[in-house]
């Protein structure tokens, strides 16, 4: 049977993941479709026809489709389910909101945030913030899974030919009403996505001396974060915060500066590809985990750092 | 207004995991257990709302093993009025989680069931969501500012491309982020009295829900080892070794 992906869009344009999505819905089985849910999003359903892998576009319209509540999109999707072996789509905010509501209609038991398609049954998703990787296996006829975007190339957004069709909508679901959003807008990329990000810990030692960090974000075009210890201590707001409690992420470069990397820190960024580490403490245990450790005061580190930057001819962005 | 929390019990934040040799799971024996940090920000508000003369009752409860009673008895010692245990055995998937809530649900007719988000140890991020698509309530996930306005609950949302605010009439499910509020602790003279409210305990058993896994766990491994690094000796060599060696700069 074929899968189901839920695309995630604005009704303009897909949102990033959904490409990434796409490529997780076709190591299940190629014959993926895609569901997209929303308002005036002809633009959104043609972008989706043309992903690679996606053979088919099952387009949903309602005005009151056009935020995304989960309570309306559930039931479209337990509807179309009948003639589906699985229902994906990100774990990311949207898909973590939206799919629980679909498996328990369904008496599905999810499998969440997985990292790699071992079987059509059988994933590779991380516990305890990635301390841990476990290999489950789905017993269940149907299964709804979610997949962690960064550990999917987005595939292709053109070559694609789908046909897209139409499908009804479902009644409204009046006892949640959206309200607003209030989009940050920042020209810096987001923490849970960006290429690099650089982090400030303890040693900053004040939240004024994270203009230190920031420039160094500035910089590399990175997003900014920080250690529970820099949040407790008021330094920064805890949407910077990366470790077990805060965001998990998994950039190419990611650059701690004055952590020294209590346990449930390392569980958030540890997957980096590369780790830089800036810490005057030689055994900070943040240097377990680094590619390239500098054992150096950050408050003279840093501004050399932004120096040396300022003499490349290029930077990666 | 009547308010349950759903507490869980799981291995404290700052405990190292090790994952056991025979790879069939982690290592639980002799390691210290907490209360899943987002229930205690769960807690915390409806606490808050209590004292705010907004709530007449709050209502803990817990589904676990016999020793998730002191994930209980920690709530009752912030604030909360009395607990339930409904006792399990083994691995309780969410999906099940959530089909025993409701069974609570139905009996106790809270008016808003509060949870954390995300329990940090299987990081499903489902029961939520799954109690409110079970009883067809409103679901506010993620929330980071509850506001209580004739009946309705005014939630701003933590989502990835930043805040969202919705409006949910009551009955709802509410799943609070860590930015919502500032747990507090108990203190000693609130913990003496915590060991005098009552906690009643049930079998998952007795509440007719068939809570078998449907997900097989094969193996738990650790995550793959990083190589050990280098030390740099200078800023300069730094640079030069994420411009030419890495190539991420």
């Amino acid at each position: 049977m074929s899968v189901l992906l839920i695309a995630e869009h604005n009704n303009k344009e897909l949102r990033p993941f959904t490409l990434n999505a796409a490529t997780a819905a076709s190591h299940i089985d190629k014959d993926v479709h895609a569901v997209i849910i929303g308002h005036n999003c002809e633009e959104a359903a043609k972008a989706l026809s043309k992903l690679e892998f996606v053979k088919k576009v099952i387009q949903v319209e309602a005005a009151y489709y056009e935020n995304f509540v989960a309570e309306n999109f559930a039931p479209v999707i337990v509807k179309l389910a009948d003639n589906y072996s699985h229902i994906i789509s990100s774990a990311n905010t949207f898909g973590k909101n939206l799919m629980p509501r679909i498996a328990a209609a369904l008496d599905t038991s999810q499998i969440s945030d997985i990292t790699k398609v071992i079987a059509p049954d059988t994933f590779l998703r991380p516990i305890y913030a990635g301390n841990a990787f476990a290999t489950v296996k789905s017993k269940d006829a149907k299964k709804c899974v979610t997949i962690r975007p960064t550990s999917f190339d987005a595939c292709e957004s053109t070559g694609g030919s789908a046909s897209i069709e139409k499908a009804e909508a479902s009644e409204e679901f009046s006892k949640t009403k959206f309200v607003r959003r209030e989009e940050v807008k920042s020209d810096r990329p987001e923490l849970g996505t960006a290429r690099v990000v650089v982090s400030g810990g303890r040693g900053m030692q004040s939240g004024d001396n994270f203009k230190l960090i920031t420039s160094l974000a500035d910089k590399l075009n990175a997003a900014i974060g920080a250690s529970r210890a820099a949040v407790d201590a008021g330094y920064i707001s805890n949407d910077h915060q990366v470790g077990q409690t805060g965001k998990v992420v998994v950039p190419d470069l990611y650059i701690a500066v004055g952590i020294s990397g209590a346990i449930q820190h390392l569980a958030g960024m540890k997957e980096s590809k590369v780790i830089v580490a800036i810490n005057k403490d030689g055994e900070a245990p943040i240097f377990s985990v680094a590619d390239y450790g500098l054992e150096a005061d950050l408050f003279e580190a840093v501004p050399q750092f932004l120096e040396e930057l300022n003499k490349l001819n290029t930077i990666q962005k | 207004m009547k308010i349950l929390v759903a507490v869980k019990r799981v291995i404290d934040y700052n405990v190292q995991i090790r994952v056991k040799e025979d790879n069939s799971g982690v290592v639980t024996d002799n390691v210290k257990m907490s209360t899943n940090p987002p229930d205690d920000n769960a807690i915390e508000e409806a606490v808050k709302i209590k004292e705010a003369g907004k709530a007449t009752e709050v209502v803990a409860v817990s589904i676990g093993e016999e020793k998730a009673q002191e994930t209980v008895r920690k709530a009752l010692a912030v604030g909360a009025d009395r607990g339930i245990l409904v006792k399990t055995e083994g691995v309780v998937e969410p999906l099940s989680v959530s089909k025993l809530l409701q069974k609570i649900v139905e009996k106790e007719k809270p008016d808003l069931v509060f949870m954390g988000k995300q329990a940090i140890d299987d990081d499903c991020n489902q029961t939520g969501q799954m109690l409110s698509a079970l009883l067809n309530w409103p679901q506010a996930t993620f929330a980071s500012k509850i506001e209580i306005k004739d009946g309705k609950l005014e939630v701003t949302r933590e989502i990835d491309e930043g805040l969202e605010t919705i409006e949910i009439n009551v009955p709802a499910i509410v799943t609070c982020d860590l930015r919502l509020n500032e747990p507090r602790y108990a203190s000693l003279p609130n913990i003496m009295k915590a060991k005098k409210k009552p906690i009643e305990q049930l079998n998952a058993s007795d509440l007719g829900v068939d809570i078998s896994p449907r997900i097989e766990q094969i193996k738990v491994e650790e995550p793959p080892k990083r190589k050990a690094g280098i030390k740099v000796s200078s800023v300069s060599e730094l640079v030069q070794k994420l411009k030419n060696e890495a190539k991420v700069i």
